[in-house]
């Protein structure tokens, strides 16, 4: 296991440094200059501005700066607002995203598993048919038409909630329902399918015919193996949680990571891009190594085959 | 004396084998082999079927009346997409303006279907490239194998590392948003599926026979590939790219929604959906119509898909 998890840190730290190059690279094929103002600019200005991002400098320098910054947790600051640095805008907006993002995904990986494992268990029943009716709705239904639609009719017709904005726990409700939707339809699409698939293999009949009761059966083998494939999809989900949901944050007018996204691109502030994108990698990155350490755990055919 | 000549005496004693102990039976010389059901090959046994997929059958005839619409709507409207009344602002849905005008009185309806043309075109092209790209490369890495593979595996795990839709916006940066630069930027980042779906499958299709035969005849690399495997390949690439479709669709809306889609006034549905959740509490039809529109093409091409999965793959079905 321990060598498992060393090699997997390695090739961690090779993808982040990777990414890191790459997203930098791009960031500095964006056709036209920084800075590029209607108004006409005094070359010296702008020389001055070059200068103090360290713009004037050839490529691979500033690539070497950047990258020792990156060491230092230093991911850069705002090209636009004044002061302002990418981690001081990921530690404001990452409350906010992480209470939508968990909520969404913890309310929905349960219910989600609930309502797959009931429709698994009996087979062509009521519940069956809702969730592969819930399922096909949730990947036919774009999250922000859902999104809108929950906010017209609870927070603008019935008043229930308030329409936008993010003020204290009753403001969370409504988006964490939107995020909620798509992963109940995800997970009890996903838990279903591995329901029905673990009930045709062999041990299961093995179980019954040693005479285990069927809530055993279900408890001991059919669940406990049916949950591996949940736990691959946690690690882009738990990182999909911390970076925010662009579309809901922006329906809601949620302060959170995905807002600040939003902002930074209609912005054209390209070094709070590249410094957000750089941070969004690295969040999904970790999370997909704690993913592969925790199926490791749980499943050792993994660790064997790594 | 021996047993053979006691038996053979025997077998001459009591068999005597006359015409009128048999009856000849014409029907054998014809009926015999003939086979009762018709030959089917193995896409005319899928298309039955599908044809049987009462849910399916119909999504895909709401397909295709949905992109007939969007060819020809835009054609034969009595109004321009981009056409302007200022005496018609913000109207709701009339028998003149169907789905109702926007803030500058252009025609809902219209804009809806051109639109579609829009959006559809954008997916069938992204999953067409993306699907390109995955079969070329999966089937290479797949192919040679060892260090080519592990090198190619490689860089597409460097690629999923991070979420798609953010290479997306990266590349859409570095080109301008645009309609040409959202085909490239979703294809150029959602081929890595269709990759390794393919080399998988080129890897169990190595060792067949069709293949060392082909391969003793003389046949190069790519002639295998394409001409031996991808055939025999097709039903799971025929399903990844109906899965792509709908995922494309989303990622164009998506875009609109964050100012990254394509530019004014070409009319997207992800751009119609955005500009109308803006006056989702004034106008809300300006949303509920272009929504509607992606709610049922998703709902279709998913149906579709779940159809054509159960037909080109009974074992799927569930």
């Amino acid at each position: 296991m321990l060598r498992y998890t060393v090699k997997r840190f390695l090739s961690m730290l090779l993808t982040l440094f990777l990414v890191a190059t790459a997203t930098f690279f791009l960031m500095h094929a964006i056709p036209g200059q920084p800075f590029e103002v209607t108004r006409e600019t005094p070359e010296s200005v702008k020389e001055a501005m070059m200068a103090k991002y360290g713009l004037d400098k050839p490529l691979f320098e500033q690539y070497l700066i950047y990258m020792k910054n990156l060491l230092h947790g230093d991911f850069g600051v705002s090209m636009k607002y004044k002061g302002q640095t990418v981690t001081g805008t990921v530690t404001s907006g990452m409350p906010a995203s992480a209470v939508i993002g968990f909520g969404g995904v913890i309310l929905g990986c349960l219910i989600g598993s609930v309502l797959g494992a009931l429709a698994a268990l009996k087979n062509k029943g009521f519940v069956d048919y809702f969730v592969i009716v819930l399922a096909i709705l949730g990947v036919s239904v774009p999250n922000f038409v859902f999104a809108s639609l929950i906010q017209r009719i609870f927070a603008v017709q019935w008043k229930l909630f308030p329409i936008q904005g993010w003020k204290g726990l009753s403001y969370a409700v409504l988006p964490i329902l939107a995020a909620t939707f798509t992963n109940i339809a995800h997970y009890a699409r996903m838990l279903r399918t591995s329901m029905l698939d673990t009930m045709g293999q062999d041990y299961i009949a093995t179980a019954k015919s040693k005479g285990l009761s069927q809530s055993e059966i279900v408890r001991k083998h059919m669940l406990r193996n049916s949950f591996l494939p949940l736990v691959t999809t946690l690690g882009p989900m738990l990182a999909g949680c911390l970076t925010g949901n662009f579309v809901i944050e922006k329906i809601f007018n949620v302060p959170g990571l995905g807002q600040s996204m939003i902002l930074a691109i209609q912005n054209s502030d390209y070094t709070m891009i590249m410094g957000l994108t750089i941070i969004f990698s690295f969040i999904s990155i970790i999370g997909y190594f704690l993913v592969d350490i925790v199926y490791g755990l749980v499943d050792p055919r993994i660790r064997i085959a790594g | 004396m021996n047993e053979n000549a006691c038996t053979a005496a025997l077998v001459e004693e009591e068999i005597l084998l006359t015409d009128d102990m048999f009856v000849k039976d014409d029907s054998a010389y014809t009926d015999a082999d003939k086979m009762t059901r018709p030959s089917l090959s193995y896409w005319q046994d899928a298309w039955r079927r599908f044809k049987e997929n009462k849910l399916a059958m119909a999504s895909a005839v709401i397909l295709l009346v949905i992109i007939l619409l969007a060819i020809f709507q835009p054609m034969f409207s009595q109004y321009e997409y981009d056409q302007t009344d200022y005496f018609a602002i913000n109207q709701g849905p009339t028998a003149a303006h169907v789905f109702g005008t926007d803030e500058l009185g252009r025609d809902i309806f219209t804009r809806c279907w051109m639109g579609a043309r829009v959006s559809l075109s954008i997916a069938l092209v992204v999953a067409l490239l993306s699907g390109t790209i995955g079969i070329l490369y999966g089937g290479i890495a797949g192919y040679f194998g060892g260090l080519a593979d592990n090198i190619m595996m490689r860089f597409c795990e460097l690629i999923a590392s991070i979420p798609q839709m953010l290479w997306v916006v990266l590349l859409i940066l570095v080109m301008k948003p645009g309609v040409f630069p959202i085909i490239i930027a979703i294809g150029a980042t959602g081929w890595i599926g269709m990759a390794r779906l393919f080399r998988g499958q080129v890897f169990s299709l190595k060792e067949s026979e069709y293949v060392m035969a082909s391969r003793t005849m003389g046949s190069g690399s790519l002639w295998i590939i394409l001409k031996h495997m991808l055939p025999n390949a097709m039903s799971p690439i025929i399903l990844s790219m109906a899965n792509a479709i709908p995922g494309a669709i989303f990622s164009e809306s998506f875009l609109s929604y964050i100012g990254l889609g394509v530019p004014l006034p070409t009319p997207s549905w992800g751009m119609l959906c955005s500009d109308g959740a803006n006056k989702l509490l004034t106008y809300p039809y300006q949303l509920v119509f272009p929504a509607l529109l992606i709610c049922i093409t998703m709902l279709c091409f998913n149906l579709m898909g779940d159809g054509l999965r159960d037909a080109l793959d009974p074992r799927m079905r569930q």
